[in-house]
């Protein structure tokens, strides 16, 4: 019995440790961000390979989520000979929803990943090490600018998504499904209000922060060579999946 | 085909998404930079239910501004609307309550008056038709019906 | 301090200058666990000043943490660490990057960045840390690899270069700042043999040119002996010997016998 409760009493406290750690991580690499000459080559870099290079897949799940989302919307709506108020529905369902959630879940899977095994090849290269024994602070060098280039692409790829995806319903939608090409927009300008937009927006942000949040932080700590590299990857990738959905109901729950 | 440079294509990325979003924001969020073309109103309902902030207000079909706020006041519903600047308010006019489709929004339809008299920016209409209440009117006819 | 300690050992011929002051780095009765195992148990050292000093001893004796503890990449549970007098274990983060300017390292698989061309990767700490203009950058660049034999392979990025390349690249990054102490984490292994004595012999010419005070991590034995003033033994997180190469070669400790024609049979036992 008091074997159980210390056991359980070590992971509990062990958790607490590294969600501690977890949060001087993010105070550090935020704080470092801010200050002063804000490192903006190394973010533009970050720009492009967060931003950039997840666009093509971003387009491409985008595309496909808008027309499915036209095709069942249209299914359902047709129940109710509501056809009318696709354009509100697939809308909404991006803006405030798939959008973010989508985008920052394939921004995990291309760009996170490959955060984490940068940092973490670097960890394990004793790169991280040499550029602290240049007097170099890691976090400032290293972290800060993949955060700042998370938190701008994020929520833009979202918007891109949330565009693209629009478009994709309205292929579906009109050319397919024949519904009048006035109706699924001006239903779309009726419902959508600025506070579904800024709603999505405040949420891309947060994912972007978590992924690069959690991200970087498993890369900088990874341990015991290649092997720690694959399992601190992994994990980075499920974690951040899992914290942006939680993130994902608690925002909506809040923002409601 | 020259690869771009990591600059530019960092930019256009940002242009891109920049637009994506004001696109979203100015045409389908109604997102206003400038509030200054706007002229409020106010109108008194003895019920507005389901209307909501942001409805449209419109006139002959056309929609010249939105519902800004809702809120009550001496138990009746007072809403403030914000009318596009250069449209001629008759003091007589009425501000009715609809619904577009069975189950569609609610918004403002403002039908002219005949009087010379105009209201103000700020002012009130006093002429008014409340929301229809679908369900009190299903439940008179039934009602109605039975006996 | 014996007639050894005023001839270079390596080459036998030039005159060294006599040291300013005591020695350069102190450890003090260090203690470092990690994962609940005591890897430095109570270490007492002194590093002589504009010397190189090589660290001996088996995988695992805590060499690689001690010299981390030199730098304040590590912290001590407990004891200190002196520079010139300075407690490192004691310093603000600023504090502690700015005397860190006082040091190179060269880390084991040389820890060059991926991203930078061997070039850029010895110019990092120049266009970092200092205001340098880009010609004045490219000159000490270009001097430093010409003196460790890399005119020509600026522009190749470290997964292209041979092992002994890539230590000599990590040799030319961590001189670039003019350090005073210069800190080698087994700058040879895993190099054949000719390579091996052309790292240790750059090293050496190295000292001559700049005076370093150098501690090296090596498992050259014997041939550490030569190319060093001062040898320390460690096993298990604990200094068995510090003393001039000489004499260490010459000792009569068990252990450090063994440690030195690579026994079986001693004091102690793998199997």
């Amino acid at each position: 019995m008091l074997a159980l409760a210390e056991a359980i009493g070590t992971r509990v406290l062990r958790k607490i440790r590294a969600m501690g750690g977890m949060t001087i991580f993010l105070w550090a690499s935020l704080s470092s961000a801010v200050a002063p000459p804000v490192p903006l080559r190394h973010v533009v870099k970050q720009v492009h390979f967060i931003g950039v290079k997840s666009l093509f897949v971003i387009v491409l799940t985008a595309s496909f989520t808008g027309m499915v989302l036209g095709l069942q919307g249209y299914y359902t709506l047709r129940k109710f000979a509501a056809e009318g108020l696709l354009g509100s529905a697939v809308a909404l369902s991006l803006i405030r929803e798939l959008g973010p959630v989508l985008s920052a879940l394939m921004v995990t899977g291309r760009a996170g990943s490959a955060l984490t095994a940068e940092i973490g090849i670097m960890r394990i290269g004793e790169q991280i090490d040499a550029l602290e024994t240049m007097g170099i602070d890691p976090i400032r060098h290293l972290v800060s600018p993949r955060m700042l280039g998370a938190l701008v692409s994020v929520p833009l790829l979202a918007s891109i998504f949330d565009v693209i995806g629009i478009l994709g319903g309205y292929l579906v939608g009109v050319k397919l499904l024949g519904l009048n090409q006035g109706v699924y927009f001006g239903q779309m300008e009726a419902s959508v209000m600025l506070k579904d937009v800024s709603d999505g927006l405040l949420k891309s942000i947060a994912f972007g922060l978590i992924i690069s949040w959690v991200c970087t932080f498993k890369g900088y700590h990874t341990a015991r060579g290649a092997e720690g590299v694959s399992q601190s990857t992994t994990s980075a990738v499920v974690l951040s999946s899992v914290l942006v959905l939680i993130g994902d109901y608690l925002l909506t729950s809040v923002l409601l | 085909m020259k690869r771009l440079n990591v600059e530019t294509a960092v930019g256009l990325f940002v242009i891109a998404g920049i637009l994506c979003l004001a696109w979203l924001s100015v045409k389908l969020g109604k997102l206003e930079f400038l509030e200054s073309d706007t002229v409020p109103v106010i109108a008194e309902f003895s019920s507005v239910s389901g209307l909501k902030e942001g409805a449209a207000v419109e006139i002959a079909g056309v929609e010249v501004g939105k519902v800004v706020s809702i809120a009550e006041k001496d138990y009746k519903a007072r809403v403030t609307m914000k009318l596009r600047s250069g449209i001629p308010l008759q003091e007589d006019a009425i501000a009715s309550i609809r619904t577009r489709g069975l189950i569609g929004d609610r918004y403002v339809s403002l039908t002219p008056g005949a009087s010379d008299r105009r209201i103000p920016p700020g002012g009130r209409i006093r002429e008014t038709e409340s929301a229809v209440d679908l369900e009190g009117i299903l439940g008179q006819f039934i009602h109605g019906s039975a006996k | 301090m014996t007639e050894n300690d005023w001839v270079c050992r390596p080459c036998g011929l030039e005159k060294l200058p006599e040291p300013q002051g005591g020695p350069a780095i102190r450890l003090v009765d260090l203690v470092k666990a990690l994962d609940g195992k005591k890897v430095l148990d109570g270490i007492d050292l002194d590093i002589p000043r504009q010397r190189i000093t090589a660290v001996i001893g088996l995988s695992g004796a805590g060499k690689s943490v001690m010299l981390k503890h030199m730098i304040g990449l590590e912290r001590p549970d407990a004891g200190r660490v002196l520079v010139d007098g300075v407690d490192l274990t004691r310093l603000s983060r600023p504090e502690l990057y700015r005397i860190r300017r006082r040091f190179g390292m060269l880390f084991q698989g040389g820890a060059l960045f991926d991203s930078l061309d061997v070039f850029e990767n010895v110019a990092f700490p120049l266009r970092e840390k200092t205001a340098l203009g880009e010609a004045e950058i490219r000159e000490r660049v270009h001097m430093r690899l010409a003196q460790v034999g890399l005119e020509g392979a600026g522009e190749k990025f470290p997964d292209e270069l041979s092992g002994g390349m890539v230590r000599r690249a990590a040799l030319a990054r961590a001189m670039v700042m003019d350090p005073e102490i210069l800190l080698l984490d087994e700058p040879t292994t895993g190099l054949d043999p000719i390579i091996r004595n052309s790292i240790l012999s750059l090293i050496c010419h190295m000292y001559h040119q700049h005076c370093f005070t150098m501690v090296m991590i090596s498992h050259d034995i014997p041939d550490i002996f030569c190319w060093s003033h001062h040898v320390v033994v460690l096993h298990d997180g604990k200094v068995v010997l510090s003393a001039p190469a000489e004499e260490v070669f010459r000792s009569s400790d068990p252990f450090v016998r063994q440690l030195i024609h690579g026994d079986i049979a001693g004091p102690v036992h793998l199997m």
